[in-house]
């Protein structure tokens, strides 16, 4: 690219807060897939004003006047919907003050709260949204506490306005990682959640202002935010593993009636992927883990995400934290159509693994029909790649967030630019911006 | 993510340069060999090659590693070896197995330049944390097979999944100077002795940058600073120097290490992120009169891809990691295009369990990168990134890494294109013994450890 083309890619980047119009457009005679759980369609056509999808599918009349884009050879999607990630918290894993991941010195625990410190203008935004991703979950990791804190649904549009819903989940660790943090055992950790539910349900029941009996344990901000999860208006994400464990959550419910739980992990979930379904619990997890990376997954493989869609459990792919970035999930989900045709194996569809990286997650984090989707009067985030979007030679092309065209540069894509030669006869590489 | 030392490869031209260097500077230090009774190398290989049956894949896309393609291709093997490459009008002897092959696609074994499996087995647990001796920022006495659990359950997943038949296990990155390395047969064995290559060479890890700083710095230690890790590098060559030359010093273990590397006989494989570490360790290693094999997580060589190539040193690289630490800020998901544009190698490394199992898939990324920038490279060339150039980085290119007639029989059938998401092995042959079958549950290798266990012969 010449010196002149690069400056005018960055200043089209820089203007781009300035002009974050929503365009009316019509992308046509695409490879369609609307996030739906189907097969992708043939020449299709999307339509999105006013910042939503208006139409998507086959014999859809494209309106006169508007803007078209010729999807000749490409693929349309909804944006990718990437749950339970760190985005927005961390510039530099290993560079502390960069990274607002984790608070093991905080006093506070269940009311830590991601969503005032999320940095839309950090790089993993930009390289996601790069790679096609328009909207995601964020959740802090556990400090001290088997509770993370609340978790927030984000967009991932280059402007400031990156929440989409705050403290949109509770985060609390059950399996071996839980019973470390809870004091050396899971028999711990039980009784801390228990406690910690006792405890925001005697808070709530106080009135406003009241004093709490002296033996509570938990500050009373942590108190508060766990009285939302104990009336289930807030979901309570539950991190497990192991089948037992897995068992061991779903029967909280019988104690807790109003619980909205949602597994994360999972990864002995087939074991128990009956219960699980006729639970009506969702699961959000990491599909191609298939090592006894610790004695709570001795059961792993690739296989579980297929035996639970299977069983009925509504499956999704997320868990994309630190260096397993979210622009991997089309391969997550592509892998997922390869076990397909392995004997013994269980596998995905096309269209069951794109809904698990769009529809899906979308639905389990509140916002089904809404996002993840291309249908009518669902968030106009649509990305044209340049194939089918699950292999690995693909890439997204163009990406829309709420119906306004975005930049795709980033960090990455000016060093791939300055270093595309090495030609330092003249100036420095310095000057090659 | 376990961020660990990289590991390294090498070229045609590096090994003439190692050649050379033992010419020029190893008069002084061949004076210890001279009282020196040569011995057998302790820890021998014990693995004998299993029995397989005279084989022919016939009708497949054929990659041979060394950037060669036949379409329609047949492939025979019998003995242990390939016995001829070529296309359908090959002969196919009497008495081979004929397996149809068509719509199908045949590689060389895959190769990972830069594993800890064994070293850093599953299940992640203190127990068999084995990979870092980190309790001294030189540690060239240890030796990484003397760390590796034979049962560690990555093995039969970088089989099955990854079409993996041979690794190096590399020592990890906490240290300047990690350990030896071991070159492995991926075949299941109960010793490490079992899997060892037979007589592939050994190399020495080293680590420039965050790791080795932070490991010692933290404990009050030199080094804490880069140009501490400078400074503590070179005194640790010269005194190798001074061993060298002292007929009547005392065995000392390490200083064998170093020693092997100063004579060319152990390769360096470089754990190094940056680019102006890289070029600073090119000259380190002209002071001391050794040579790099390869960068390992070399996610800045598309900045100096022109001096890698100068200097002919291989850069062993991911796809697309990056940010996870600070010299890892500038990775770019179009490094390998980069650097083998520039004519260096690349090597697809994993220094990951998981990712063992996708090295092809990280390399067609790679590929994918480069095309949308508008460099090409064909997807035979591609394979070598996984296959050849693994091999010639750890010395083994002669026996293996490419589909050659008179090489080991490490062959993958793939059930599509190696590049794609949706392909997986079908079948993987080490030294022709068929040890890993899709469509046989039995040809599933099971660790002891999973025995009895949930899952146990599970797919995976």
């Amino acid at each position: 690219m010449s010196r002149c083309a690069l400056i005018a890619a960055a200043l089209a980047a820089c203007a781009f807060p300035f002009a974050a119009q929503a365009q009316d457009i019509a992308i046509t005679n695409a490879t369609v897939a609307t996030g739906d759980g189907g097969a992708p369609i043939e020449h299709g056509t999307v339509v999105v004003r006013g910042g939503k999808v208006v139409a998507a599918g086959a014999g859809v009349a494209v309106p006169a006047g508007i803007q078209t884009v010729d999807g000749t050879g490409k693929w349309v999607t909804p944006g990718l919907f990437t749950a339970m990630t760190d985005l927005g918290l961390w510039d530099v894993g290993a560079v502390s003050e960069s990274n607002d991941t984790e608070a093991d010195e905080s006093p506070f625990n269940a009311a830590l709260d991601v969503a005032p410190a999320l940095n839309p203008s950090s790089q993993h935004i930009a390289i996601s949204r790069a790679g096609g991703v328009t909207r995601a979950t964020v959740a802090a990791f556990n400090g001290n506490s088997i509770f993370a804190g609340q978790g927030a649904v984000i967009d991932l549009a280059d402007d400031a306005a990156m929440v989409m819903k705050p403290r949109a989940f509770q985060f609390v660790e059950l399996g071996e990682a839980g019973a470390k943090l809870a004091g050396g055992s899971r028999v711990a950790a039980h009784v801390a959640l228990r406690n910690a539910l006792r405890e925001a349900k005697e808070l709530a029941a106080l009135p406003a202002g009241a004093a709490r009996q002296s033996d509570a344990m938990l500050t009373r901000p942590d108190a508060m935010a766990l009285a939302r999860v104990l009336d289930g208006s807030e979901p309570l994400y539950v991190g497990v593993e192991r089948a037992a464990d897995i068992r061991a959550v779903l029967a909280l419910r019988s104690e807790f009636p109003k619980l909205k739980l949602v597994l994360v992990g999972a990864a002995e979930g087939w074991l128990v992927a009956s219960e699980i379904a006729a639970a009506h619990v969702p699961v959000i997890t990491m599909p191609l883990r298939d090592l006894p990376a610790q004695f709570e997954m001795l059961a792993a493989t690739q296989s579980n995400v297929g035996r639970m869609a299977k069983a009925g459990v509504k499956v999704a792919i997320g868990m994309f934290t630190g260096g397993n970035q979210p622009r991997y999930a089309s391969q997550q989900a592509g892998n997922l159509v390869a076990l397909a045709r392995l004997p013994g194996a269980a596998g995905l569809t096309w269209g069951e693994a794109f809904a698990a990286i769009s529809s899906v997650p979308a639905e389990i984090s509140g916002f089904g029909g809404k996002a993840g989707v291309l249908a009518p009067g669902a968030v106009g985030d649509v990305v044209l790649w340049d194939g089918d979007p699950l292999e690995l030679s693909s890439a997204p092309v163009e990406v829309w967030i709420d119906g306004v065209e975005q930049p795709l540069e980033n960090h990455q894509t000016r060093l791939r630019d300055r270093y595309k030669d090495l030609d330092k006869s003249v100036l420095p590489k310095a000057y090659d911006w | 993510m376990r961020v660990l030392p990289a590991v390294q490869r090498w070229s045609a031209s590096l090994v003439l340069g190692l050649a050379l260097s033992l010419t020029a500077q190893s008069a002084e230090a061949r004076k210890k060999d001279k009282d020196e009774k040569p011995a057998e190398a302790p820890y021998p290989s014990t693995y004998k090659s299993y029995p397989g049956r005279p084989t022919a894949l016939v009708g497949a896309t054929v990659y041979d590693g060394r950037g060669g393609r036949i379409d329609n291709g047949t492939v025979l093997f019998a003995d242990g070896k390939l016995v001829a490459i070529g296309g359908a009008d090959l002969a196919i002897p009497a008495g081979y197995d004929r397996i149809d092959a068509k719509g199908k696609f045949v590689t060389p074994g895959v190769i990972d330049a830069h594993s800890h499996l064994g070293d850093y087995p599953t299940p992640s647990v203190d127990a068999h944390s084995d990979g870092n001796e980190a309790t001294s920022p030189t540690t060239p006495d240890v030796w990484a097979e003397h760390s590796v659990w034979p049962q560690d359950p990555g093995f039969t997943r970088a089989l099955a999944n990854g079409g993996i038949t041979a690794l190096q296990i590399l020592p990890g990155s906490a240290n300047l100077m990690g350990g030896r390395s071991v070159t492995l047969k991926n075949v299941p064995s109960l010793t490490v002795q079992g899997m060892k290559f037979p007589g592939a060479p050994y190399s020495l890890k080293m680590a420039c940058g965050e790791n080795p700083k932070r490991v010692y710095g933290s404990k009050g230690q030199k080094p804490s600073t880069r140009m501490g890790n400078f400074a503590v590098n070179r005194q640790t060559w010269i005194d190798a120097k001074a061993y060298m030359d002292n007929a009547d010093a005392d065995r000392d273990l390490g200083k064998e290490t170093l020693a092997g590397v100063l004579k060319g006989e152990i390769l360096i494989q470089n754990h190094c992120y940056r680019a102006d570490e890289m070029a600073l360790v090119i000259d380190m290693a002209k002071e001391m009169g050794y040579k790099v094999a390869a960068f390992h997580h070399a996610v800045e060589s598309y900045k100096i891809a022109d001096l890698l190539r100068e200097n002919g040193i291989c850069s062993a690289v991911w796809a697309d990691w990056y940010g996870f630490k600070m010299e890892a800020y500038d990775g770019i998901p179009e490094n390998a295009v980069l650097i083998a544009r520039a004519g260096a190698c690349v090597i697809i490394h994993s220094d990951d369990e998981n990712g063992i199992q996708r090295l092809n898939q990280e390399a067609a990324k790679a590929q994918a990168a480069g095309k949308r920038i508008g460099i090409d490279i064909p997807d035979a060339q591609v394979v070598g990134w996984f296959t050849y150039n693994a091999a010639k980085a750890l010395g083994i290119a002669d026996r293996t890494g490419s589909l050659e007639t008179g090489k080991m029989a490490d062959v993958v059938l793939w059930n599509g294109n190696p590049l794609s998401v949706y392909t997986r092995p079908e079948k993987v042959w080490i030294d022709g013994a068929m040890l890993f079958d899709a469509d046989n549950p039995k040809l599933r290798p099971v660790s002891d450890f999973e025995l009895g266990q949930p899952g146990e012969g599970d797919v995976k």
